[in-house]
């Protein structure tokens, strides 16, 4: 049968685009890196490297430790009071700020904070807490989803056996979630090996430091750009090593969860197994919950109006606004290319994931040395912080894009090759209206992604270019860490006002 | 024997209740429209559901408050009777031994369920390397180690094609005969019900409106239902 062939240049264009990023913020920094030749490699680079293994390493077994029996708690226990809201509560570490929790976390564990003294929260521990927070979620709702899909019949088999709770586990559960478990381990020790905005704040100069903040630091404090480069060519190849690892392994799961109708379980009725299961659910609430409390409660104190939270605000949703629409423009295309051809799937699978190959710190210090520190263009600054936004939203876009143009090309390919629709006209009468929500969920995302970004933000801001979270971190910087609270529960409601629209389009009631 | 002593059960806003007697030591098929209660009548015996009142009664023993893998009952459904990963041989010794630790008596009652189902040959592959009526056997093979006395079947057939069923209700049948077994089994093939069950079911909204022996049912004329609901099957040529 002859097949649907949409243009292919708009696709070129996307890979051209993507091309001449990468090689912007590549060559500067391989070329630097050779000059200085092994020589570069001291044993601060050693050290600081040694110190991002170690954190991710833990972050990420701590994070399974509670991500896993939290899942499988949930999976078994299908209702108690308080699981749907449980449910949402673990989404919402994905759309909340990095350094929005931050504030949270010092609010609770810092000195003078409720908990003060219970964890030494700036340095190892600190920075153990908050990736726990973000990735412990994370672990359970991509564990939760593997374990929503064993079928019912499993269930009923393991009933009607009478297999007791360690031969389901070792039966039907384990083998459905392994590759799973190693899938979410491989993404968060990727994440936490290139956590910026964590490490930032809560790392306690360079003896907890890690080579994304490290990089930072050497461009913007030290001046320093030799180092950057050292520091960033180690850095690449960590996160290309991981993310070509975990993109064989069977692609990382980026993107919005889903909830479905769960199958009915037979088993977890016997008092042992709730007790164990409530035991999970309360540690993880005890996890979650302070800190959020924290910020509501103390932000709503704190929060004063000036000119620089509201020109902040309206920087932040600009830069959003145009960083999301880039994002979309560049994996449109190759979308469209990808549901149809073999070579352009495996093509756009590893285009999108270019921000985690070349993680953005590296990026930037390749970017910042041909373009601002040589050619003198401070004034690129805005665009470059959306192109570094648009790039960390593309696997997420692409995740939500692809599997539903998939479905329109199914759909529709035969029906507008037979009416001779094609490019834009298919766009705006087809793929426009049919999938409305997937491109809205597509934008949000991308908006709330460049929303809590701080990282390319302090490697390009100045001193009148600000957005919300690096305002934040200037009033934390400059002791007025009242007013960072007020300022974080602005973007906390902000990014949870937009996070809420994408729940809802993704099908979630 | 079989009893629902006036079992009411709900699922969303459909009542359901049962009342009915399904003679012991044969093979009584559930005919009836899709979504009138038939799984949830073999969920209700098998121990999956919980009635809301009412009793159920296997061998003249009241099963109601027991868990599913007390009840002298096995179950084969439609599909997803095997686990994946563990080869056929395995799926089948779990029905004896749950933590998959047979002794060897055991284990020569696994080989001997597996010969008995025309799976000798083929004990050491996975499910993904056989047909799907060779993993419905399998399901049987289980069920005939697992020795209860009493095997619902949902609808096991229905993904096989014409001679794969053909044999396969073959099986179902001598299996029946040769160890007495009380059997249930919901179908939507009225052939099925006519060359394998001596009684059959007429099942409509969650009631078990007629139970007889199959040639009467198929003859009534007082099920309107029914009726409607083989439609011309007959005068097709079946």
């Amino acid at each position: 049968m002859i097949a649907y062939r949409p243009s292919r240049a708009p696709g070129y264009a996307a890979l051209a685009l993507l091309a001449l990023a990468l090689a912007a913020g590549f060559l500067p920094v391989l070329r630097m890196g050779l000059e200085q030749g092994f020589s570069g490699l001291d044993p601060y680079v050693f050290r600081v490297l040694r110190f991002t293994l170690l954190q991710a390493g833990l972050s990420t077994v701590l994070s399974l430790a509670l991500g896993l029996p939290l899942a499988r708690a949930l999976a078994r226990q299908s209702s108690f009071p308080g699981r749907a809201l449980l449910l949402r509560l673990l989404n919402l570490p994905l759309a909340l700020p990095a350094i929005v929790v931050v504030i949270g976390i010092i609010e609770v564990y810092g000195a003078g904070g409720w908990l003060g003294g219970v964890f030494d929260i700036y340095g190892l521990q600190g920075i153990l807490l908050a990736h726990v927070f973000f990735n412990a979620p994370l672990a359970a709702r991509l564990i939760l989803a593997d374990l929503e899909r064993i079928p019912a019949e499993s269930w009923k088999l393991a009933a009607q056996l009478g297999l007791q709770p360690t031969a389901i586990w070792r039966l039907v559960e384990w083998p459905a979630v392994r590759s799973g478990v190693a899938g979410a381990a491989l993404l968060i020790f990727l994440l936490c090996a290139s956590s910026f905005a964590v490490v930032l704040t809560l790392g306690g100069g360079p003896r907890a430091t890690t080579l994304e903040v490290a990089i930072y630091q050497s461009l913007r404090a030290d001046f320093d750009p030799q180092r950057a480069s050292m520091l960033a060519l180690v850095q690449l190849a960590l996160c290309a090593t991981l993310a070509l690892t975990a993109q064989a392994w069977g692609g990382l799961a980026v993107g919005w969860p889903m909830l479905r109708l769960q199958p009915r379980r037979h088993d977890g009725r016997s008092a042992s197994a709730r007790l164990f299961d409530g035991g999970v659910v309360v540690l993880a609430l005890l996890l979650l919950v302070p800190p959020l409390m924290a910020l509501v409660a103390a932000g709503l104190l704190h929060i004063r109006p000036s000119a620089l939270l509201a020109r902040a605000l309206a920087t932040s949703l600009g830069l959003g606004a145009a960083s999301a629409a880039l994002a979309f423009a560049v994996v449109w295309p190759l979308a469209v290319l990808a549901v149809r051809s073999d070579a352009w799937r495996k093509a756009a699978a590893i285009a999108v994931l270019a921000s985690w190959i070349v993680p953005p710190a590296a990026l930037a210090t390749g970017w910042f040395v041909s373009l601002i520190a040589h050619a003198g263009m401070t004034g690129l600054a805005a665009f470059l912080v959306i192109a570094m936004n648009a790039l960390m939203s593309l696997p997420f876009a692409a995740r939500v894009l692809t599997p539903a143009l998939a479905q329109s090309a199914e759909a529709h390919d035969r029906l507008c090759m037979s009416l001779g629709l094609s490019g834009w006209s298919r766009f705006r009468l087809v793929e426009l209206p049919v999938m409305k929500r997937a491109i809205g969920l597509s934008l949000v995302m991308a908006l709330i992604l460049s929303l809590g970004d701080l990282t390319a933000i302090s490697l390009f801001g100045t001193q009148d270019f600000v957005t919300l979270p690096a305002l934040i971190h200037r009033q934390m910087g400059s002791y007025r860490f009242d007013e960072a609270i007020g300022t974080a529960l602005v973007l906390g409601a902000l990014v949870l006002a937009f996070s809420s629209l994408a729940e809802r389009w993704s099908g979630q009631r | 024997m079989i009893r629902l002593d006036d079992v009411t059960f709900r699922h969303e806003d459909m009542r359901m209740r049962f009342d009915a007697e399904f003679p012991a030591a044969s093979l009584t098929a559930v005919i009836g429209p899709s979504g009138g209660g038939k799984s949830t009548l073999l969920n209700l015996i098998a121990g999956f559901e919980m009635p809301e009142s009412g009793r159920v009664l296997i061998g003249g023993r009241d099963v109601t408050a027991l868990p599913p893998d007390q009840r002298p009952v096995s179950m084969i459904f439609q599909d997803n009777n095997v686990f994946a990963h563990l080869d056929l041989w395995q799926n089948v010794a779990l029905g004896i031994s749950p933590s998959l630790k047979p002794d060897a008596e055991q284990r020569s009652r696994v080989d001997a369920a597996l010969t008995e189902v025309g799976l000798g040959a083929l004990m050491h592959r996975k499910p993904g390397e056989v047909s799907g009526g060779e993993r419905q056997r399998v399901a049987v093979a289980r069920a005939l180690v697992r020795d209860r006395p009493a095997l619902l079947l949902d609808e096991p057939f229905a993904a096989l094609g014409p001679a794969m069923r053909k044999d396969m209700l073959e099986l179902v049948k001598t299996m029946q005969r040769s160890r007495k077994l009380t059997v249930v089994m919901v179908t939507h093939q009225p052939e099925d019900a006519l060359t394998a069950a001596t009684h059959t079911a007429y099942l409509e909204s969650g009631r078990v409106l007629a139970l007889r022996p199959t040639a009467e049912l198929f003859a009534a004329r007082d099920l309107p239902g029914l009726r409607a609901y083989l439609g011309d099957w007959r005068s097709s040529g079946l």
